[in-house]
């Protein structure tokens, strides 16, 4: 019996919660993403990605290094 | 390593503008949305052209001064980086607007289409591209570059009518325009939030650093290329 109280008032604040979000006339923003923690896969794949080119374009400068030498 | 502080700073400084572009705090505005975030990548590969074009057009005037092949490879160099700039905050740019003005603001097409901004930025890249045809249609080296370098540097004075001042003179959906809000949205202290500014300056700067790093490489190629023909 506790248990189904305790499931309903948990449904009731669901509901409550989620009319309050729509209720709210402040512009939407991903502020779930952020409580969820997913943001940071996101900002781990740019990284991932922006590391990657920065790798590439320095052994792109060693090579035209390696290059400018040997012609010299 | 010593000269090569800024690549460092480069990287640097655009890991802090991921980083702090995605988790930090950004004022909370309508239609916007967390689109705003766009600002520190769109926007500041509009400002690194600018910065790219700047260069180039000081080395098409070095060239014309002493007429040493080697301002001339520098000056394409940084154009073609430039370019490339702006063909990616074009496309940039086309993506934020699809949703920013058709889907929230119900513009039709056509509308967008009529946009001063997007023609202005299309007439801007157009007039670099004709830059890149000239310089192809020549086989004379001293007379392609002395040519392109008077191109380069008309093609820098019609980037400013072209992308500022006309956007500004008629109405246009992009900020910055009389029916939005007036002045420079990126630079005009009471519009931009101070938020936005602390990661949009070093992005900025970052943005620009890799572009004048990618262009140093392909310099540093075609000097090695053109070692022969630069007597120095």
């Amino acid at each position: 019996m506790n248990k189904i109280i305790y499931r309903m008032l948990f449904i009731v604040c669901c509901l409550l919660c989620s009319t309050i979000l729509f209720a709210q006339d402040k512009p939407q923003m991903a502020d779930e993403m952020r409580a969820n923690g997913k943001i940071y896969v996101v900002v781990a794949v740019c990284l991932t990605i922006l590391i990657g080119l920065f790798i590439y374009v320095f052994i792109v400068d060693r090579k035209v290094s390696r290059l400018e030498k040997g012609k010299d | 390593m010593k000269k090569n502080w800024w690549k460092i700073l480069s990287f640097l400084l655009l890991n802090y503008t991921v980083v702090g572009g995605f988790l930090m705090d950004v004022p909370r505005l309508f239609i916007l949305n967390e689109t705003i975030r766009n600002l520190y990548f769109h926007v500041c590969m509009w400002f690194g052209m600018m910065i790219l074009f700047g260069i180039s057009f000081v080395y098409s005037i070095k060239y014309l001064r002493g007429f040493h092949l080697r301002n001339d490879i520098f000056a394409h160099n940084f154009a073609a980086v430039g370019t490339f700039f702006g063909i990616l905050g074009y496309s940039t740019g086309t993506i934020w607007a699809n949703y920013t003005w058709i889907t929230d603001q119900s513009q039709s097409l056509g509308s967008v289409l009529k946009e001063p901004k997007l023609i202005g930025a299309a007439i801007a890249l157009l007039i670099y591209g004709a830059y890149f045809v000239l310089r192809g249609s020549f086989t004379d080296m001293d007379k392609k570059a002395r040519i392109s370098a008077v191109y380069n540097i008309f093609a820098f004075a019609m980037l400013f009518p072209s992308i500022w001042i006309i956007p500004r003179l008629v109405g246009s959906l992009h900020p910055g325009a009389p029916g939005s809000d007036s002045g420079n949205p990126a630079l005009n202290f009471k519009d931009i939030d101070s938020r936005l500014r602390m990661v949009f300056y070093p992005a900025v700067i970052g943005w620009t650093l890799l572009g004048v790093w990618i262009a140093t490489l392909k310099i540093r190629l075609q000097l090695i290329k053109d070692k022969n023909l630069i007597n120095e």
